[in-house]
């Protein structure tokens, strides 16, 4: 019963899946691409197989960056939002700034952190993720916290409850679903700006790099499979902040 | 001794501002205790302010209002009074038993007798199944009860309620009526009761206090006159037909006179 449901919902997007990379594969033999125009998924399977350890040695480069960045960024963003619904002019100046900084790609600011530290130094890219993060955690943990029903809170003020506890049995489970909601964004947003970062210089150790540097020396099937192992560091992030969710919040909200 | 005593009580929104609101003036009540009275009137006559100013989440402009003896600040302090309102106002990422533990936890109430308060209360609303599920799992009228339930936690002596049930459909909406009736029987609970619906405001008062608009004001206090515990037969009583016209009279009274001075709002 189980399996079949499970083949039901998950046997077309498979399927087209599948389909899609034998139309690939298909195409460039069928038409004989160039291997600089497109490659045969075939030949970046047996690439990222063959020079796995290096995709991996990369991914654990930019994975780490990405991960100390969400971290570091979740826990600026939550502790800055609590201040922000605390003190109502604070939140007045930070909150507009917060939202238009999300709408611009602040992480070229990396070329410029890249100056303040050593040409090595993997500090620079996991600030620049640290502060992508922070944004989007900040501006939706903040609308948790104040956005709640003012029933609640007529509620709470006819059961003589402090500002404190409001905040705990009140404000802070409303922001808990707002939390996550930021980490599903926030997660694959802190590996792609991990990856981005690395254009602008530093080590040529992470993902980024690599893709970079083997397309300008036109090894496209190797490009190819550090591509295919950014997709699989960008999923690894989202299905672990998706899993994360549904740990926490086992059952105790309308999913 | 009466459970609430309302002396002389104005209530202006904004004063000083271009959008004062004169919200209620000189209102005088008294509810005795165990008694069961509603306000009435149209929208923006007052009747919410009048409830939560009982309640003390307003202040008042100028007036008293005491509860139990004490003012209502005290009244609040102490947890004197429960209260619902029209959304049940659940807490979704608590279990319904922790949504009716909620006023007993803030007293600082240890584990066990919460749990054993809670599930007592289940027993009252006759949903003792539902102590472990969400309250998105529940229907509108069962989620209204739990709100109930929640709110006489703690047996307060007062309950003030701001149209419960004006979401929810009409059977359903009977059906609670009896329920209140019954469960504010069981507990000895004062009600002060906000609606704008004529048959449940006489169906459940002793005394409906009819209000008008602008500023709030009491036109008209209803004595029911209702004798012995409610039933299905009250809603055919001559005596039920009679202060349902009694209180559309008030009601009446009043719309006639704004169409005399040209303010017909309806």
């Amino acid at each position: 019963m189980m399996i079949a449901r499970l083949a039901r919902r998950t046997g077309p997007p498979v399927a087209f899946g599948v389909g899609f990379l034998a139309f690939w594969e298909w195409a460039v033999r069928f038409f004989e691409l160039k291997p600089y125009f497109l490659t045969a998924p075939s030949v970046i399977w047996s690439q990222f197989t063959d020079a796995f350890g290096l995709v991996r040695g990369a991914a654990t480069v930019s994975g780490g960056n990405a991960f100390v960045g969400l971290v570091a960024g979740t826990i600026l963003g939550i502790v800055m939002s609590f201040a922000l619904s605390r003190w109502r002019l604070l939140n007045q100046i930070v909150t507009p700034l917060a939202v238009a900084l999300n709408a611009i790609p602040i992480f070229v600011l990396v070329a410029v952190l890249n100056n303040m530290y050593s040409i090595t130094s993997e500090i620079p890219r996991r600030i620049m993720v640290a502060l992508v993060v922070y944004f989007i955690v900040l501006v939706n943990v903040a609308r948790g916290l104040t956005q709640v029903s003012a029933t609640h809170v007529e509620l709470m003020r006819s059961y003589a409850a402090s500002d404190v506890s409001i905040l705990l049995k009140v404000r802070v489970p409303n922001a808990v679903p707002f939390l996550f909601t930021a980490l599903k964004v926030a997660a694959p947003a802190a590996v792609i700006t991990a990856f981005v970062s690395e254009y602008f210089g530093g080590s040529q150790n992470g993902l980024g790099s690599r893709i970079a540097s083997n397309i300008a020396n036109s090894k496209n099937a190797a490009a190819w499979s550090y591509v295919l192992g950014a997709c699989l560091l960008g999923l690894l992030f989202y299905s672990v902040s998706v899993l994360l969710e549904n740990v926490v919040r086992r059952g105790g909200g309308r999913q | 001794m009466s459970a609430v005593t309302i002396r002389h009580l104005d209530k202006t929104f904004n004063a000083g501002k271009a959008n004062e609101v004169h919200a209620l003036s000189g209102i005088d009540l008294d509810v005795a205790s165990g008694e069961f009275v509603s306000l009435i009137g149209p929208s923006g006559c007052g009747k919410s302010t009048l409830l939560r100013l009982v309640a003390h989440l307003l202040e008042p402009t100028n007036g008293d209002v005491t509860v139990n003896g004490k003012s209502a600040a005290q009244a609040r302090l102490d947890q004197d009074y429960g209260m619902a309102f029209q959304q049940a106002g659940l807490f979704e990422w608590r279990t319904v038993r922790k949504n009716i533990e909620l006023p007993l936890e803030l007293k600082g109430w240890d584990k066990t007798r919460r749990r054993e308060r809670a599930n007592e209360m289940l027993e009252l609303v006759k949903l003792p199944e539902f102590g472990d599920h969400h309250p998105w799992q529940l229907s509108g009228g069962m989620q209204q009860r739990i709100a109930i339930a929640r709110a006489l936690a703690a047996h307060p002596q007062l309950l003030l309620m701001d149209e419960p049930f004006g979401a929810l459909d009409e059977m359903t909406r009977e059906y609670m009526q009896g329920e209140l009736l019954r469960i504010c029987a069981e507990t000895k609970t004062t009600v002060l009761f906000v609606t704008h619906s004529i048959p449940e405001a006489v169906y459940l008062s002793q005394r409906v206090v009819v209000m008008s608009p602008r500023p709030g004001r009491i036109t008209k206090i209803v004595d029911v006159g209702l004798t012995g515990p409610r039933s299905e037969d009250t809603r055919n009583a001559e005596s039920f037909f009679r202060a349902i016209t009694a209180v559309r009279e008030g009601l009446r009274g009043m719309h006639a006179a704004h169409v005399a001075m040209g303010m017909d709002d309806r």
